[in-house]
């Protein structure tokens, strides 16, 4: 049975290596997507556009702003001298980010030991802003250190108090490597197998292989088994691009999240079987598995949209989407380095998804072909 | 060994009905023909023989085994053709083979003297790609990948279609060939020229079972007298022997029109009839029946 079960791999290899239209979407679609989301949704930015609203007009308020803009990542543009006058310099797309230095800068940093200093970001481009900020703040720090010296007790303090303009619920930056394994594997897995299966009975092949001794079991694990392993091989190609290209990091066990990549993984093949049972076409499984699969994949996970500010019915919808708890594990164990109890939950309803899919799929295929 | 039972077999697609009481006793190592225009069920007959549709009614056995509680053995002993050409267009001759050897158990080497006559003409192209093949190349080929676990029943689903008529002479000759081998081959055809290759055939139409016989039989059994005629304006002289009072069936075969009349008549009387409507070149011969005017005569 093995051999039997090897020669059938063998022939699903074949069937994908030679056709170039499954080799782009199985090895180019990754990389693309992870450049496509990587550049666009990106954390570099030059000459950031910066208007500075100085009420405290000090010796030190000159030295902070001198300071920010030494790097030259930001750019002042404009001194404001009202909110309104910021505000405007925002809604014109003048600035993306206020600096706003409160009258007394100087006394309360040196008087009061602690002098607060103001960042206003515009946050309609979430990302953006959450960098900007970031790194206003990095600067505004090291400016501390340089004013108390490196000696490690920081008697003089600044503290800078962030708000985001127009967007106030943030998402990530490192949102697009989560999303786009899960994006990646619920393509590859679901859409793949559910096309080649529906191949196989489109082109009558799948009732020669019905009428031969092999257990349907085996035609199908024959089927998604080489598709497993490539969007296996999908999932590290995106991690390791999102690593090196744009610093995505996995802070926590990398082993426990390739074993939770393998259980998302299993949902989506179960799902990509499920979609085949019921499509006796290529045309039906690749419209079923974009509207049903990839599209809320795409839009109601949080991956481009963040859930928090949908209205209920999608937040309600979005519950049943396996990419949600999986982009959640993904950012807990990459960013938040989490452990296993952190992560316990959403996956033990990717587990039950997967145990509702593979009976379902399993009863499908018994129905159809029993 | 490879005998062909069915029982009261019916089989229905929601409102529609595809198999209406199918009874059929096929003799082992018959090569044996279902003929029967589009649409008439052969090929919903041979997804249950071949185990992949379960029956509404009635059982059939193949080989003595059930199609329904023993389909795993079944499976081993059945080789199937499906309809259209259904192997993998982008493995080559040689992959597809040795896929189907493998997933049967077997090996080429194995049942290599099974398909020998017929692949060593498609041998030449063993590394070209299934569907860069003609026509009647695919059609060995998929024959030989049916034949690779050498079965016991072979079953043949409109193997001829879409292939040219030399393709389709050398075929039927394979299969008589196969047949010395002693497999039991069912092959399905909407050729009713094709029917006179087969042993015994079955007539289908609408999901009943017309005739069972010899093709001998079955012409034989034919009994009005028949004439084919042929003259310059056809579509008159089909108007013109509806009408006349001897007639009882026109229909056109080619070139010629079959003529069926209620009683003899010599060929003068109908030659006469027509000279007097004015037709020109006029012929008229009698005429023994033809596998298709017992079908159109059984079907109408």
């Amino acid at each position: 049975m093995i051999k039997i079960f090897l020669a059938f791999v063998r022939k699903e290899l074949f069937h994908i290596l030679r056709d170039p239209r499954t080799l782009a979407i199985l090895f180019g679609m990754p990389v693309a997507l992870v450049l496509i989301f990587g550049y666009t949704v990106t954390n570099e930015f030059k000459d950031a556009s910066v208007a500075i609203f100085n009420e405290a007009n000090d010796d030190l308020s000159y030295q902070l702003v001198d300071h920010l803009t030494a790097s030259g990542h930001l750019k002042l543009v404009t001194s404001v001298r009202t909110t309104a006058e910021l505000e405007q310099a925002f809604q014109s797309n003048q600035v993306k980010m206020g600096i706003v230095i409160p009258a007394g800068f100087e006394d309360d940093f040196f008087r009061q030991r602690k002098a607060d200093v103001q960042l206003i970001a515009d946050a309609t481009e979430p990302n953006y802003a959450t960098t900007l900020t970031s790194y206003a703040r990095q600067m505004i720090a090291t400016f501390q250190q340089n004013q108390n010296g490196t000696s490690g007790v920081q008697p003089y303090q600044v503290s800078t108090e962030i708000r985001m303009f127009y967007n106030p619920q943030l998402e990530g930056a490192y949102n697009f490597v989560p999303g786009t394994v899960a994006l990646i594997l619920m393509l590859i897995c679901a859409m793949m197998t559910s096309l080649t299966i529906a191949k196989e009975k489109e082109t009558g092949t799948m009732d020669l292989l019905l009428v031969s001794p092999l257990p349907p079991i085996v035609i199908i694990l024959g089927k998604v088994t080489p598709y497993a392993i490539l969007s296996f091989i999908d999932a590290i190609i995106v991690l390791f691009l999102g690593y090196y290209l744009f610093d995505v990091p996995v802070r926590g066990s990398l082993v426990l999240l390739l074993a939770l990549v393998l259980l998302y993984l299993l949902v989506a093949l179960a799902l990509g079987v499920l979609i085949s049972t019921k499509a006796p076409t290529q045309q039906t499984a690749m419209m079923t598995s974009m509207f049903a699969l990839l599209m809320p994949t795409m839009l109601l996970s949080g991956f481009l949209f963040p859930i928090a500010s949908m209205p209920s019915l999608l937040q309600y919808i979005s519950k049943i989407i396996p990419a949600k708890y999986f982009i959640q594990i993904e950012q807990a164990i990459m960013l938040k380095a989490a452990g296993w109890d952190a992560v316990a939950f959403p996956a033990l309803i990717l587990f039950i998804m997967l145990i509702v899919l593979l009976t379902a799929a399993w009863r499908n295929f018994q129905v159809v072909y029993k | 060994m490879g005998a062909v039972k069915i029982e009261h077999i019916s089989k229905s697609f929601g409102d529609q009905s595809a198999l209406k009481d199918i009874n059929l006793d096929i003799a082992a190592g018959t090569l044996f023909g279902l003929i029967g225009p589009d649409g008439a069920g052969k090929s919903t007959l041979f997804k249950i023989l071949t185990s992949l549709l379960i029956p509404d009614d009635g059982k059939a056995t193949v080989a003595g085994l059930d199609t329904v509680a023993d389909y795993k053995q079944i499976r081993r002993i059945i080789g199937y053709m499906p309809g259209k050409f259904s192997l993998y267009q982008d493995l080559t001759v040689e992959e597809n083979l040795n896929f189907f050897a493998t997933i049967f158990g077997t090996t080429i080497e194995e049942n290599y003297h099974l398909i020998k006559d017929i692949y060593v003409q498609i041998e030449p192209f063993r590394k070209r790609r299934a569907g860069k093949l003609s026509g009647g190349m695919k059609q060995k080929l998929a024959l030989c990948c049916a034949l690779i676990h050498e079965p016991e029943v072979l079953f043949l689903d409109e193997p001829t279609t879409g292939v040219d008529a030399v393709s389709r002479a050398e075929f039927w000759d394979m299969l008589q060939r196969l047949k010395e081998h002693g497999i039991t081959i069912i092959v399905s055809t909407p050729y009713m020229d094709e029917a006179s290759r087969c042993e015994e055939i079955a007539l289908i139409q609408n999901g009943q079972i017309l005739q069972v016989d010899t093709p001998d039989n079955i012409r034989e059994s034919y009994e009005q007298p028949l004439y084919a005629v042929k003259a310059t304006s056809f579509y008159q002289l089909i108007k013109d022997l509806r009408a006349a009072p001897f007639t009882k069936r026109v229909e056109p075969f080619g070139e010629y029109l079959h003529l069926t009349t209620s009683g003899y008549f010599p060929e003068e009387a109908i030659y006469n009839l027509l000279k007097e409507k004015h037709h020109e070149q006029i012929e008229v011969k009698r005429i023994d029946a033809t596998i298709e005017d017992v079908f159109l005569e059984l079907a109408g």
